[in-house]
């Protein structure tokens, strides 16, 4: 017994899989037990495996630097993290509050704006925000639906609690891998699989398509899905998604607009096209209306959405809520709109163009971590323990020249999952990003992508600097027990 | 079908099509040379013929088998090389994943990295591989594994739109090639006119026949091999798979079920579009020749024409179907 885990610590951080003393926790139990049955050096054989079959299936991202074409596998960790399906019940719940709540501050910004009126969100915040679009001042979209598709980054801290992170309402990526890593863990642990009851994925795209179609009034509107193209480094997920949903895969010079309505170029001329899935930038979409140097987006395309003719999702504008300041102010709106307590917490967060958070934040630099309003990716970031004096400076300096662009929040002590590295089994950080659906209902697709940054202590899990996936079971912690009655899906 | 996407299947086909029969070139330029160490420089002709003789010399001071077979399977500065069109035709297929068949584009993936990792053995033994094509043959492996993706585009694709770009553009591409195998050979084969119409079981016109998989199924339709039956055969059989005539009549099928699909025949109240009558002229054209009027007209300047009509049709077909609207 004890093989694999057998000297496994959690070193004084609040683990996914095992509790303080080092035992497995109730959800994660099965999967402990049969990862301990596997035969030595079997659990990296069959990781091996796994990456010979990523490489194989092509599912890999590009190194742009190195003209031998040569492409990456998106690194995959076969020990998946496990939420226990009482937990997930309470994730679930607060990010259907959240998405609700956003959606309706998205609606307000740009039509009333009562809560700027009611003085709940600073008026000169929402005007100084990059993300806000003039174009969609009055503008209601399809059903009243702003962001259609979520995926919000949560992260549980030493405390055990989980937190929100970041919203992620404009293009968020990721949800391929979540369905992908659930295939080859099925191919790979077939029976430890069948033994956790884990909730399924698989309806996601399904679930996407509807929640699509819903946004147009034709019986069988024609769906597309716009990526940038496939140089993009989500176009493996662009394609996967279309093929899924068995719909076409465009590029903006596949689109054309005649009389503020879409067509698309097929073999037998134009055709309409009702709703898109577009995975560019509103910066990008239409070169018309926004950045006009775009070659990726579709001449007149906002035209044809404000007359009416075109869903998108998510819809133009969204990405205001996605402002890393008015993120602060999200469990406030969550009390405006809905009269209720937000059920999930933000990371406590300090608003730079608040005068004693600014002073706050300048004198603390060293251990908080500092955030750009309007930078993904990991970009545009200080953390303070890992940074030296000099790029503390420069944050400061930066601070003060446009306080308005920067929050700035504690260093928080990701929680950690077993993972595989060549020496055998450690714990690394983790975060955790379920994906939200708001189509006729809210829908959150059980589990996620759980990032993992793959180096020893890391905290920085983006898949551009070093951080790998997981998969995510969302399991009955009594084994025998149905996690939910959506199981029978 | 998106014009885009029908644009990319159909080159896909066609850079694999390429990527096979230059393979095919190599393997029976090797057999020749083999059969005839001391003889004429049989690599020479090769470069020749692909059409690329002034790349090449500014790459390499002479016509060697490794300069030769290296430029034409892995200089990827070199647009036609097998490597260049394998991984054309894998950036195509990337770009339109979600219209072809997972089995489709994961064997495609994998043949790639087949060639990619040739490329290594290649720098290992410079002189073996070029002589031989590496102990267990590259060119015989690229071969096996083109016709492996057209039974995989033959069995796992619906015979829609996207199906018949494919088999339109590895038609277009037969054809063309099958006509530069002939016009290689024929010129280094058959020095003067004098020779035509000499019954000579040549091992050497075996060989070209094998070099297209022609040798058994002509065998069983003229037994003896003379010249004009070779070019009769190549060029104008009807059942042949290889046969610039039968490849032209099968992609005539196709275009006509790719017209058929849209509205494209009716603007001006003619019968066919202009690709289909482009394509059916040509087809009418071969039918009017016998192998002997072509070998006296010339067969290279045959095989040139043939090749613009060719490009004519190509052309056609990308006003027709892929260049659309404003």
């Amino acid at each position: 017994m004890n093989h694999q885990f057998q000297n496994y610590q959690t070193e004084g951080f609040y683990d996914e899989l095992f509790d303080e003393q080092g035992r497995p926790r109730a959800g994660a139990r099965t999967l402990v037990e049969m990862i301990d049955a596997l035969p030595p050096g079997e659990l990296t054989r069959r990781q091996k495996a796994i990456d010979q079959a990523l490489l194989k299936m092509g599912i890999t991202f590009n190194v742009y630097s190195d003209q031998q074409g040569t492409e990456k596998i998106f690194p995959f960790d076969i020990v998946p993290r496990i939420v226990e399906a009482m937990q997930w019940g309470h994730i679930e719940a607060g990010l259907k509050q959240r998405i609700k709540a956003l959606n309706c501050f998205i609606q307000d910004v740009y039509n009333e704006q009562q809560i700027v009126n009611d003085n709940v969100v600073p008026r000169e915040l929402l005007q100084e925000a990059k993300s806000f679009r003039p174009q969609c001042v009055g503008f209601t979209p399809p059903r009243g639906i702003w962001c259609h598709i979520t995926g919000t980054d949560l992260v549980r801290s030493g405390d055990g609690a989980i937190y929100v992170l970041e919203d992620n309402l404009r293009c968020p990526s990721g949800v391929s891998y979540v369905l992908q890593n659930r295939m080859l863990m099925k191919r790979s642990f077939p029976k430890i699989f069948s033994a956790s009851k884990v909730r399924p994925v698989i309806d996601y795209p399904s679930r996407l398509y509807d929640t699509l179609i819903h946004l147009s009034d034709k019986e069988r509107p024609t769906v597309v899905v716009l990526t940038p193209g496939s140089f993009n480094s989500a176009y493996y997920e662009h394609s996967f998604l279309a093929q899924q949903m068995g719909v076409q895969l465009v590029e903006g010079r596949d689109l054309v607009v005649h009389d503020k309505r879409v067509f698309m170029r097929t073999t037998n001329g134009l055709e309409p096209v009702d709703v898109i899935y577009r995975r560019i930038d509103d910066d990008f979409m239409d070169p018309l209306a926004f950045r006009a140097d775009s070659m990726l987006g579709v001449p007149g395309l906002m035209s044809a959405y404000v007359a009416g003719n075109v869903a998108l999702a998510n819809a133009p504008g969204t990405g205001v809520a996605d402002d890393k300041v008015i993120y602060a102010f999200v469990p406030e709106m969550i009390r405006y709109y809905l009269n209720e307590e937000p059920i999930l917490p933000n990371v406590p967060t300090y608003v730079c163009q608040r005068p004693d958070d600014r002073a706050y934040v300048l004198a603390h630099l060293s251990e908080l971590v500092v955030k750009a309003a309007n930078e993904a990716g990991g970009y545009g970031m200080l953390i303070g323990p890992a940074s030296t004096k000099e790029e503390q400076a420069e944050f400061a300096r930066r601070i003060q020249a446009d306080p308005r662009n920067y929050i700035a929040q504690p260093t928080l002590s990701l929680s950690r999952v077993p993972t595989i590295f060549e020496q055998g089994i450690e714990g690394r950080h983790v975060d955790l990003r379920p994906y939200i659906l708001y189509g006729k209902s809210i829908w959150v697709l059980p589990g996620g992508l759980t990032r993992v940054a793959l180096r020893k202590g890391s905290l920085v899990v983006n898949s551009s600097q070093g951080g790998g996936s997981k998969d995510t079971w969302v399991v009955a912690a009594v084994p025998g027990q149905v996690a939910s009655a959506e199981e029978s899906l | 079908m998106l014009s885009r996407v029908a644009d990319s299947i159909y080159w896909m086909a066609r850079y694999i099509e390429r990527a096979e029969n230059l393979a095919r070139f190599i393997d029976v330029t090797q057999y020749f040379s083999l059969d005839q160490p001391d003889a004429t420089n049989h690599w020479k002709p090769l470069i020749q013929v692909t059409g690329d003789e002034e790349l090449f010399l500014k790459r390499h001071d002479a016509f060697t088998p490794e300069a030769v077979v290296h430029f034409l399977t892995f200089d990827r500065e070199y647009s036609h090389s097998i490597l260049a069109s394998l991984t054309a035709a894998r950036e195509n297929a990337r770009s339109v994943r979600e219209a072809i068949s997972s089995e489709v584009w994961e064997h495609l993936n994998d043949f790639y990295h087949g060639v990619k990792s040739a490329e290594q053995q290649f720098q290992d033994d410079v002189r073996a591989f070029a002589r031989y094509g590496s102990a267990d043959n590259l060119f015989d492996w690229v071969k096996r594994n083109s016709l492996i993706f057209e039974g995989l585009i033959d069995s796992t694709m619906s015979r829609g739109i996207g199906w018949h770009f494919a088999n339109l553009g590895r038609l277009l591409e037969r054809a063309d090639k099958t006509s530069r195998i002939l016009d290689v050979k024929y010129f280094t084969l058959l020095p003067s006119l004098d020779h035509v119409g000499t019954t000579f079981d040549d091992l050497q016109w075996s060989e070209l026949l094998r070099s297209v998989s022609a040798f058994e199924m002509y065998r069983k339709q003229y037994q003896t091999i003379t010249v004009p039956r070779v070019v009769q055969f190549l060029v104008l059989d009807e059942m042949f798979p290889r046969a610039v005539r039968y490849c032209l009549a099968e992609a005539f099928s196709s275009l006509k079920a790719i017209s058929n699909n849209g509205l494209k025949r009716t603007d001006d109240g003619r019968l066919l579009n202009r690709a289909e009558q482009e394509l059916a002229l040509l087809c009418a054209e071969l039918d009017s020749l016998g192998a002997t009027t072509i070998i006296q007209r010339g067969m290279h300047q045959f095989v040139d024409h043939l090749q613009r009509r060719l490009n004519d049709v190509g052309d056609r077909v990308y006003s027709q179907f892929l260049l659309v609207g404003p």
